[in-house]
């Protein structure tokens, strides 16, 4: 049954992301790929198409994981169980939210969460670096090979104008620009 | 009464359905325009629940758009309000993506977007260790903190461990050594 599937799969997802946007990745790195419903080069390719539109990420990427693997209906599933955990929670909450968030479970909770995220982030990025430098596996031919040459040239120079904050939609023009550049240069 | 609610939650729709419309990114960026919106244009809430509704999506599973549309959905107008703003932030990211769905598998095999995306990749990783930077430097430091950290990052990249029993246990170690902290202070 896909779409329960889908709706399961995204419902755990939402329960398990603690923060915003890249906070998420980790969590859709292994449930997303591990069903299959999404390659590991699909999914760096949809991160940026999510920062090129509005919305928020979570919401995104469960419409068009839906979407593709089951259309209107998988995506109505999937964005229903992203959305659904938070939905919960905060109606559950949001009348004695003072005690909540001052309480010692939460907060004991969250010392060890926010840690928690950053080495996760830390983890998909390492994942993510693989994808871009090394499609094909790691290996000392595929690192002097041109097209990583290049993609490391590229996130050396983004990586730059990023730490000088600059948005993040122009950076993807950028890199597409470059892309496009040397993906003609290299063509001719 | 019956027809001021139905104003009201006409109005928490639309006012969402413009947010979720207009912030790129998610998260974060929306909270400028929520309080652009719900607390300067509506007057629905006040300056300090902005500080709330941060508080709350920080400590809160899920994204933080959906966290706060339903907070502040919930403050004005009970679960029917939670329920219509929530609607309202969602539904312009589910129609735009669910048109681009078609879109991209349209164009995917075009040279000129496959080198654009191959391009693309390299700089989508740079944004990913920009959010990383910026989250580890709002973490709380310390050696408990550090350890996580690290422990996460290890058994995630290396050791493949599921994502949902490394957040499970380091939810658990934090919990543990709070309660222990307050031990010590209560003797």
């Amino acid at each position: 049954m896909i779409l329960l599937e889908l709706f399961w799969t995204f419902f755990k997802i939402g329960a398990f992301t603690f923060g915003g946007g890249y906070a998420m990745l980790p969590m859709i790195q292994s449930e997303v790929m591990a069903h299959g419903w999404m390659t590991a080069t699909e999914l760096v390719n949809f991160i940026a198409v999510s920062e090129s539109t509005p919305g928020p990420f979570a919401v995104n990427v469960s419409t068009y994981v839906g979407a593709e693997t089951a259309g209107l209906a998988g995506a109505f599933a999937a964005t229903l169980g992203v959305v659904l955990p938070s939905f919960a929670v905060i109606l559950a909450v949001a009348k004695g939210f003072e005690k909540f968030s001052s309480s010692t479970v939460v907060r004991g909770c969250m010392s060890g969460l926010r840690p928690a995220v950053v080495g996760l982030i830390a983890a998909a990025a390492v994942s993510v670096g693989q994808t871009v430098f090394f499609p094909a596996g790691v290996s000392l031919a595929a690192l002097t090979s041109l097209s990583c040459v290049i993609s490391i040239a590229i996130f050396a120079v983004m990586t730059v104008l990023a730490a000088k904050k600059v948005h993040p939609i122009l950076i993807i023009l950028l890199s597409a620009a470059c892309g496009i550049a040397a993906g003609f240069l290299q063509g001719a | 009464m019956e027809k001021e609610k139905t104003k009201t939650l006409l109005q928490l729709f639309l006012t969402f359905l413009k947010i979720g419309a207009f912030t790129f990114g998610g998260g974060y960026a929306m909270i400028p325009l929520i309080q652009r919106e719900a607390v300067e244009h509506r007057r629905w809430i006040r300056d300090k629940d902005i500080l709330d509704i941060v508080a709350i999506a920080e400590s809160t599973p899920g994204p933080i758009a959906i966290n706060s549309a339903t907070f502040v959905g919930y403050k004005v107008c009970g679960a029917a309000g939670a329920f219509f703003a929530t609607l309202g932030v969602v539904l312009p990211s589910f129609c735009i993506i669910f048109a681009v769905s078609f879109i991209l598998r349209r164009f995917e095999g075009l040279a000129v977007i496959r080198y654009a995306f191959s391009g693309i990749r390299a700089g989508v990783l740079a944004l990913i260790v920009r959010a990383l930077v910026s989250m580890y430097r709002q973490c709380p430091k310390g050696v408990l903190s550090y350890l996580l950290m690290g422990a996460a990052f290890l058994s995630v990249a290396f050791f493949k461990v599921n994502v949902m029993l490394v957040i499970a246990g380091c939810a658990a170690v934090g919990l543990v050594s709070a309660l222990a902290a307050k031990r010590r202070d209560a003797q």
